[in-house]
């Protein structure tokens, strides 16, 4: 009778096609709305993952990893006497201006690493050599800058120059790096040269970053850290929670995509909903017959849920599967954003079920409530 | 007419429906007193709302009656639960509509095979039964046609043979040629007659069709919710027909 019950569900093309039309774009805008979501959330945290260190070292006021509050120098040298540092070095992290050779300009994030150790070196060098930041007036750009001034006509290569506040920046190496939040490409040179290229400020340092003793936990490093007046300190998994609850509780983000979620959800659940009740309503004589025949309510709630559940897979399937293709295409051009966790698709795999059991329930209430004698009306 | 007549089949006595409540209450059975034989074709006729139909969904067990009392092959349905119910219609009784209710998205196989699957048949056993009734009624070509693809008669047939499948004692008819022409009326009465009325067995009819009063071994009036008179088909045609 199961096999029925979906032959059943099949051979309504026009409800079948509306149901699993439904379903699909509901799993469709869920997953990929939230999908675009976590993956903004991602490059809010891009530079954490761009300079890989243990603990961050900031301006006590600071609450984010994309928010700068210069430090005094001084603070380096403070940081390195706290028991349990293995070393400290400085960062200088800021959004800049960059003219290109056309005379237009281009946002940069320019990163000034410590130049003896090129601690928060960019993890894959696509051409070029790291090492050679120590040249004069050398840099190292990301692909989203090879892709930025391409957009502006000028391709850029190793060899190549520009200005940073009127002075000139040599391309000495290509890497790739994590898209930031804000899209701009990062910019890597040395923490002095950063500074000439900075405008003039009395504080320049942005970070320090940490690494403790072999054996010692971040975390009691930096609790020590944190006893300095002036400066906080975070390991790198906190900060990067930090900024995200940040964004989460101060920015619209949220809001935008829940709604989007959310209409998604009430679309299906309306859309989905509705279409299986009439579905359900539509079959109710053939069911009542069956009824009549000696089916059980029991047997009729398989059957009905079966068809339920059959679709809404289908339906969850189609719609993740589509989700995929975007996610897939979206990471390839390298926007809008996209990460797809597994906790997305739990909680629109739930939704999904919600609809059906939902929809499913409506509907088995209307054939359990018919009495097997309409059959004969 | 067959030897097994005097075994009762059905066996009513006053039995009462009322639809709504209060003043708006309809009282569809006012005490139905009623009997039927084994091997007998009986008939139910009278017009339209003196509750017909009602009372066929009481003897088949698809509808509660408010009191009185209702036998069917020794069953007391008045007092039998909602599961056991179920399964005594499922054993028992085969059912044919006159909107013959066949599922459109089935081929007529899988139609005719429900009963048995009901009762947990395996498809194989269910459908090799189906196929062989819906061969007797002339169908054995079109096992894999869906019901829209027939013609009336066809599905009345299709109906027929989902009716007889599972071998039910008693066979409950509601207007089965209300949607057939003349001739198609006929001769699905004469495959009822021929195929239903065994000695094990007893078909209720409900008709407004004069057309086949002749099948009938008995002709059962009712009117506003009784039984009027019961007569034989031959006497109830020359008296009102």
């Amino acid at each position: 009778m199961l096999r029925l019950a979906l032959k059943m569900l099949y051979g309504d093309v026009a409800k079948f096609v509306m149901l699993l039309g439904g379903l699909t774009f509901c799993a469709l805008l869920m997953t990929q709305q939230s999908g675009v979501f976590c993956g903004l959330m991602l490059w809010t945290t891009s530079t954490l993952r761009n300079i890989k260190v243990p603990i961050w070292v900031c301006d006590a006021k600071v609450e984010q990893v994309n928010e700068v509050v210069p430090m005094r120098d001084i603070e380096v040298n403070r940081v390195r006497s706290v028991e349990g540092v293995d070393w400290a070095v400085p960062l200088y992290w800021g959004l800049i201006s960059a003219r290109l050779r056309d005379g237009s300009f281009q946002p940069i994030q320019l990163t000034g690493l410590d130049s003896a150790t090129m601690v928060g070196r960019p993890v894959k060098m696509t051409a070029g050599n790291i090492e050679d930041l120590r040249l004069p007036n050398a840099v190292v750009v990301d692909q989203i800058a090879i892709k930025k001034f391409k957009r502006k006509g000028i391709d850029l290569l190793v060899g190549d120059s520009f200005e940073i506040n009127d002075k000139e920046a040599r391309v000495v190496g290509i890497c790739y790096a994590e898209q930031s939040f804000l899209g701009q490409p990062y910019v890597y040179t040395t923490y002095e040269r950063a500074l000439e290229y900075a405008p003039p400020q009395r504080k320049l340092l942005s970070f320090v970053l940490v690494k403790p003793k072999d054996g010692v936990p971040a975390a009691e490093v930096v609790e020590r850290i944190r006893k300095i007046p002036g400066i906080s300190a975070f390991t790198d998994e906190e900060f990067n929670d930090r900024t995200i609850d940040w964004y989460i509780k101060y920015t619209g983000i949220p809001i935008s995509f829940g709604t989007v979620v959310l209409l998604g959800a009430l679309v299906g659940i309306a859309i989905a909903g509705q279409t299986f009740y009439l579905f359900v309503h539509e079959n109710v004589r053939h069911l009542a017959a069956l009824k009549a025949m000696g089916a059980g309510n029991t047997l009729l709630a398989e059957m009905v849920f079966l068809q339920a559940f059959t679709v809404g897979t289908m339906g969850f399937g189609l719609g993740t599967g589509l989700t995929s293709i975007f996610g897939n295409i979206f990471l390839k051009v390298g926007e809008p954003p996209f990460f797809l966790p597994w906790q997305v698709l739990a909680f629109a795999g739930s939704i999904i079920v919600f609809i059906c059991l939902f929809s499913a329930t409506i509907g088995l209430l209307k054939v359990i409530r018919a009495e097997p004698a309409i059959v004969f009306r | 007419m067959s030897e097994n007549r005097s075994q009762i089949a059905v066996l009513t006595r006053g039995v009462t429906k009322t639809f709504g409540r209060g003043d708006n209450a309809v009282r569809a059975l006012k005490g139905v007193d009623f009997d039927a034989q084994c091997g007998e074709l009986i008939m139910l006729v009278g017009p339209s709302g003196c509750g017909k139909t009602t009372f066929l969904s009481v003897i088949c067990g698809t509808m509660k009656a408010d009191s009185g009392s209702v036998d069917v092959f020794g069953t007391d349905l008045v007092h039998l639960g909602g599961g056991k119910l179920t399964e005594f219609r499922g054993r028992n009784v085969g059912f044919i509509f006159q909107q013959f209710n066949l599922i459109p998205t089935w081929n007529i196989l899988e139609n005719a095979s429900i009963p048995l699957l009901l009762q947990g048949q395996s498809r194989r056993k269910a459908q090799d039964a189906a196929a062989k009734l819906l061969t007797e009624v002339g169908l054995g070509e079109r096992l894999d046609a869906h019901p829209r693809q027939l013609s009336g008669g066809q599905q009345q047939r299709v109906a027929i043979a989902r009716a007889l499948v599972h071998e039910p004692r008693l066979l409950i008819c509601d207007e089965p040629t209300a949607s057939l022409d003349a001739a198609t009326g006929h001769k699905v009465l004469e495959l009822l007659k021929a195929s239903a009325c065994r000695e094990d067995r007893c078909v209720i009819v409900v008709t407004h069709d004069s057309r086949i009063f002749s099948f009938a071994d008995r002709i059962a009036e009712m009117e506003d919710g009784v039984v009027t008179g019961v007569h034989n088909s031959g006497e109830y045609k020359a008296q009102y027909v």
